[in-house]
């Protein structure tokens, strides 16, 4: 039976930074060390201006290309790209990146407008294109450009989040590679993290332009707006229960998981759930230090860090979950070849 | 877990206050460097514990370390 697995992980960051000297010199009234104390972040990537989360992904994939000489391009069947900065309402950003990486016109291209559980849907739907038969090479384009829906007088937010793009190439393969998915999703949370105005139910108008107008492009990406209590209370109710779920629906224990590499979505909640799942903390891979939470990328970043560091190795089985904004999650579990 | 039990877990948490500050009067507050970062904290501190999660909404109804510790003694029962 084919199954499918992660061949090869890149990712690409803006060089422009964001750090918490930066952040003390706009916010005079916050401590450099305090920042780091609470966030556990010392530096954020900011996109250029009017870079959009294509061009990320666009650099991710040309990262992965030359880092990873043994791909082979034109065998690329399917192309998904994962953001919540589309460029276009039409065409997909997928067809445009397509063309621009110069991929066989023999592949399928989709956008999956997604965030904090997008690379998890991601590898999914890869993962059945593979098995079902119809596609052998899956290109899996993820980036998010958080900065460019933040009010620059949002200190959290800004100490939180960080742009980047990963590119990950996912193969058939005849051995045990990615495993079955759970997923959920609760609507009910939508309300908890969103950026509600700049697409169709709720435009950008006059009135946005005049409140907005000292902000860069006067936000006309949107604001995102964040209940952080809320966010950090639905991560300690679903996850617990997420992660059992994926154990039981791939027959596995919790002690055969070698490595957990969970959404990173702040210290905060990582080390809440690390202590509430009792999760030993050398299986815990945390990576958040230089990046930030960087939405979609955050799990691609922190594999091919963990692989960097050699604390994922052939035959590990990894637990990957993804949750937040929506609310939507999802997990599965990988062996790594 | 008594109430001075859970007082030592708050000062032990909380990396500001001082050991032995803190009494079944105080309101939490006015604990020293109080943020909304702690009342994350605290609801993750009493889920850790308790294993009850409260709301934001409930946190905010509360005013002592005491309202709260007998808050969390009604939900368990």
């Amino acid at each position: 039976m084919i199954k499918s697995k992660i061949s090869n992980i890149s990712y690409y960051l803006p060089s422009q930074v964001l750090t918490n000297e930066d952040l003390v010199t706009l916010f005079p009234e916050k401590k450099g060390e305090l920042i780091f104390k609470s966030f556990g972040i010392k530096k954020r990537h900011i996109r250029k201006p009017k870079q959009t989360g294509s061009d990320l992904s666009f650099l991710a994939a040309n990262q992965l290309f030359s880092e990873f000489k043994e791909i082979e391009k034109d065998k690329i069947d399917f192309l998904i790209f994962c953001t919540e900065g589309l460029d276009y309402k039409a065409p997909t950003s997928a067809s445009v990146l397509h063309y621009r990486l110069g991929l066989n016109q023999n592949c399928g291209c989709i956008d999956m407008p997604m965030g904090c559980a997008g690379y998890v849907y991601g590898l999914s739907l890869a993962n059945a294109m593979i098995v079902s038969g119809n596609a052998n090479n899956v290109l899996l384009l993820v980036s998010d450009i958080p900065s460019s829906v933040i009010h620059s007088q949002d200190f959290d937010l800004r100490c939180i989040f960080g742009d980047a793009g990963a590119a990950t190439l996912i193969q058939a393969t005849e051995k045990n590679g990615i495993g079955k998915f759970v997923f959920g999703n609760d609507g009910e949370g939508a309300k908890n993290l969103i950026v509600e105005r700049g697409s169709t139910r709720a435009p950008i108008d006059s009135d946005w332009i005049e409140i907005y107008k000292e902000e860069d492009e006067y936000l006309a990406h949107g604001k995102m707006e964040m209940n952080g209590l809320e966010i950090a209370r639905f991560s300690l109710q679903r996850v617990p229960t997420l992660i059992e779920e994926t154990l039981a629906k791939n027959n596995l224990n919790f002690d055969e998981i070698d490595l957990f590499v969970f959404h990173q979505a702040s210290k905060f909640i990582l080390s809440a759930l690390q202590r509430k799942c009792k999760i030993p903390k050398e299986k815990f891979y945390e990576y958040y230090e230089n990046v930030g939470n960087t939405v979609s990328c955050t799990i691609p970043i922190a594999l091919k860090h963990a692989l960097l560091e050699g604390k994922l190795k052939k035959g590990y089985k990894v637990m990957l979950l993804g949750f937040g904004v929506g609310y939507s999650w999802g997990g599965t579990i990988i062996e790594w070849d | 877990m008594n109430i001075q039990e859970f007082i030592s877990i708050i000062e032990d948490e909380f990396d500001e206050v001082e050991t032995g500050s803190l009494s079944p009067e105080t309101s939490f507050r006015q604990m020293e460097g109080w943020s909304s970062m702690h009342a994350l904290i605290l609801i993750a501190l009493v889920d850790n514990h308790f294993d009850v999660l409260l709301t934001g909404e409930e946190l905010r109804g509360l005013n002592t370390i005491q309202d709260l510790y007998d808050l969390l003694e009604t939900k368990k029962a």
